[in-house]
């Protein structure tokens, strides 16, 4: 009986089929085959009315006729470029906005070559962390000297007082002192945050704190609005303290800005730093560059397998001042010492500027130099990978681009020298 | 070098960095060295602390007569006694370390004493190279192993990096033979220090990679895919001369090339 009903309860609610589509559709050789799957792409109902799904339909039939599944959505990120897409997040990002503050945390950063280090962004998040315990506290970052720095919204700036001035270059740690007890008369900031830094940091905020008479926390690695840990006696001891208005933080001490962007206004501060000089700086000197460790080395040229001229690569070395490195085929095949080895079984670098010639960039050298910040490569292979890694790629033999830039370099130092004899006239 | 110039290494007790053990500061001895290397036999080595330490014997035995030491008890502020101390004597140069390896370390001993004398200060220095009636020329030592040179009005005050000349060896002998002038002073406790807790150096967490991917697939790319720079410039057509200079040019832009 109740089989009887439920039959007549599916014929009383009209859903037909139809045995001549259902056959075409079985039939992928059907000349309608084509026509009726795609009629059927939207709603398709089964014979008792349930909505059905037909997993065949997704996916495509990929290069060697094996059917695809496009899960990451690989192929229209392809079609963007990768610009578009950063451009793409960088809008979506929120605008923290402070709008007339009652309150400044000042953020002196390191800015090594122009460019807000990590440990400059750490400090940022931190300077976060605290405004958030407080109400309408603006992050305003204290830079001097030069700026080539572009994401400053991105790191989370609210203010920005860059002071470049010609005084402020270079090794000027009273002009820069000056500038900053001017800022502290001005705006009398809740707390001064300063990287621990070799860089200039530590330095600058000794100075201040002395200057200031205020006791700064060193070394100091975890922090909220009442109390600082700090690191003493050489790393061995950690010191729990009320948080002073100077603090010098270690790397790491929070994590950077990432989920929101920042305003970045211009504040105004009225400079005149009329210092007595008493250190007057006069420049950096040569030093030689191969003595440098390779770990810590600035700017380093890399040799790999695509050098065949070795006597020119350590000319050219020699001439642009860097530091030497190689990767592991030319340290195998014996043409430099293993202590010159990049990559992940022998030096790990952190040169600011890598150029890398004649190397393709096998994975464990791309780790070695993973903290680079530019990247320069030299190669006659268009697709490699050191090429994809690479700011500035040069596809050429090395031979001749290495011999034109040691010409450059041996033109640009005999200039240098003639300017100076002139000064000297 | 230059007879009349009064040099005064600043000295402190050290903390071996394994054992913990009591030692000569690595950067202190660093200070000896460098004023033994400005004054010969004309240095002098003050020590603000416990004259009964056996450390300074180590600093004595570097070929030190004699070592001159500002007694206080421990936990009180070397500062006070330091100023007054470099008031009543004609010093020139004056020469510590960049960190204590005991107690705060933090590193404010030579700024303060640059504030409270109105010194100028060179911090982390290298070397220094030459001395004159007023002034000096001193190397510093930069970070990735650079030098900067400056010159210094005397009198100054400079702390002494690791890069400095490494301090010589101490003899044993000698070091005991040498002779301590011990100065009372007034001293003053460190009350601000008494408050805070001070405890053995917790391992600190590493930062953990936090990959913000959405999907599987995007947290498997972050940790399968080779580091991709964000869309370098690639010169494929050019001459080698232009291709050169970009390079060239980049360098210089770093200030890599000077």
């Amino acid at each position: 009986m109740s089989d009887f009903s439920s039959t007549a309860r599916s014929l009383n609610n009209g859903v037909r089929r139809d045995p001549r589509n259902e056959w075409i559709a079985r039939n992928r050789l059907h000349p309608l085959h084509d026509s009726v799957m795609s009629a059927r792409q939207g709603e398709v109902r089964g014979p008792s009315g349930l909505l059905r799904k037909n997993p065949h339909i997704i996916g495509f039939i990929g290069p060697n006729g094996i059917k695809r599944i496009d899960r990451a959505n690989l192929s229209s990120t392809e079609l963007n470029s990768k610009k578009r897409t950063s451009e793409a997040q960088e809008t979506l990002l929120p605008l923290h906005i402070v709008e007339n503050p009652d309150g400044y945390i000042m953020v002196v950063a390191d800015m090594v070559g122009g460019r807000l280090t990590r440990h400059d962004k750490d400090i940022l998040g931190l300077a976060h962390q605290l405004a958030t315990e407080k109400a309408a506290v603006a992050v305003v970052l204290v830079c001097f000297g030069e700026n080539k720095e572009t994401q400053f919204d991105l790191a989370g700036v609210d203010r920005l007082i860059h002071l470049a001035g010609q005084e402020f270059n270079g090794f000027a740690p009273e002009a820069r002192l000056a500038a900053l007890e001017q800022i502290e008369t001005q705006f009398y900031p809740d707390y001064w945050l300063f990287p621990d830094s070799v860089n200039g940091g530590a330095d600058l905020a000794s100075r201040l704190a002395a200057r200031l008479g205020e006791r700064p926390a060193t070394q100091a690695w975890q922090v909220n609005g009442t109390q600082t840990i700090c690191r003493g006696a050489s790393s061995s001891v950690d010191i729990s303290r009320a948080t002073p208005r100077i603090l010098m933080l270690l790397e790491e001490c929070a994590d950077a800005i990432d989920r929101t962007r920042h305003q970045v206004l211009p504040l105004a501060l009225d400079v005149n730093v009329n210092t007595k000089q008493r250190l007057f700086d006069q420049g950096q000197i040569a030093v030689d560059s191969n003595a440098v460790p390779l770990a810590e080395a600035e700017f380093i040229l890399s040799a790999g397998n695509g050098i065949h001229n070795w006597d020119q690569f350590h000319a050219a070395a020699a001439a642009l001042g860097a530091t030497e490195g190689a990767s592991r085929v030319a340290v195998d095949d014996g043409f430099m010492p293993r202590s010159r080895q990049v990559g992940a079984s022998g030096t790990w670098v952190t040169a600011r500027v890598y150029v890398a010639v004649g190397i393709s960039g096998a994975i464990q050298h791309m780790q070695g130099i993973g903290q680079c910040d530019k990247v320069v490569a030299i190669n006659t292979d268009a697709g490699c990978d050191m090429v994809k890694r690479a700011d500035l790629a040069v596809i050429a033999d090395s031979e001749e681009i290495l011999a034109e830039l040691t010409r450059l370099a041996q033109q640009h130092a005999s200039l240098a020298s003639l300017e100076e004899k002139s000064d000297a006239a | 070098m230059q007879p009349n110039v009064n040099v005064i290494s600043l000295v402190s007790v050290g903390r071996h960095p394994q054992s913990g053990r009591a030692r000569r500061a690595e950067q202190d001895g660093r200070a000896v060295e460098l004023g033994l290397k400005l004054a010969g036999k004309n240095l002098t080595v003050v020590h603000a602390g416990n004259p009964q330490e056996p450390v300074l014997r180590q600093y004595a035995g570097m070929g030190l007569s004699s070592l001159t030491v500002l007694e206080q008890a421990q936990g009180c502020d070397a500062l006070p006694a330091l100023v007054s101390f470099l008031t009543e004597n004609s010093v020139n140069i004056v020469l510590t370390g960049v960190r204590s390896e005991n107690g705060e370390s933090s590193g404010m001993l030579p700024y303060l004493l640059a504030d409270q004398l109105n010194w100028p200060l060179v911090p982390r220095v290298a070397d220094i190279v030459s001395v004159s009636a007023e002034s000096a020329e001193v190397l510093l030592a930069l970070p990735r192993g650079q030098r900067r040179s400056v010159i210094v009005t005397l009198p100054f005050i400079a702390s002494v990096d690791n890069a400095a000349q490494e301090a010589r060896q101490t003899a044993f002998g000698p070091g005991l033979r040498a002779d301590f002038h011990v100065l009372a002073m007034d001293t003053v406790v460190d009350e601000a220090a008494h408050q805070w807790k001070i405890t053995a150096a917790k391992p600190r967490p590493k930062r953990l990679k936090v990959v913000k991917a959405k999907t599987a697939a995007d947290r498997m790319k972050a940790a399968t895919a080779k580091p991709v720079g964000s869309g370098g410039k690639i010169m494929k057509n050019e001459t080698p001369e232009e291709k050169a200079k970009a390079i060239f040019d980049l360098l210089l832009e770093e200030k890599v090339v000077r």
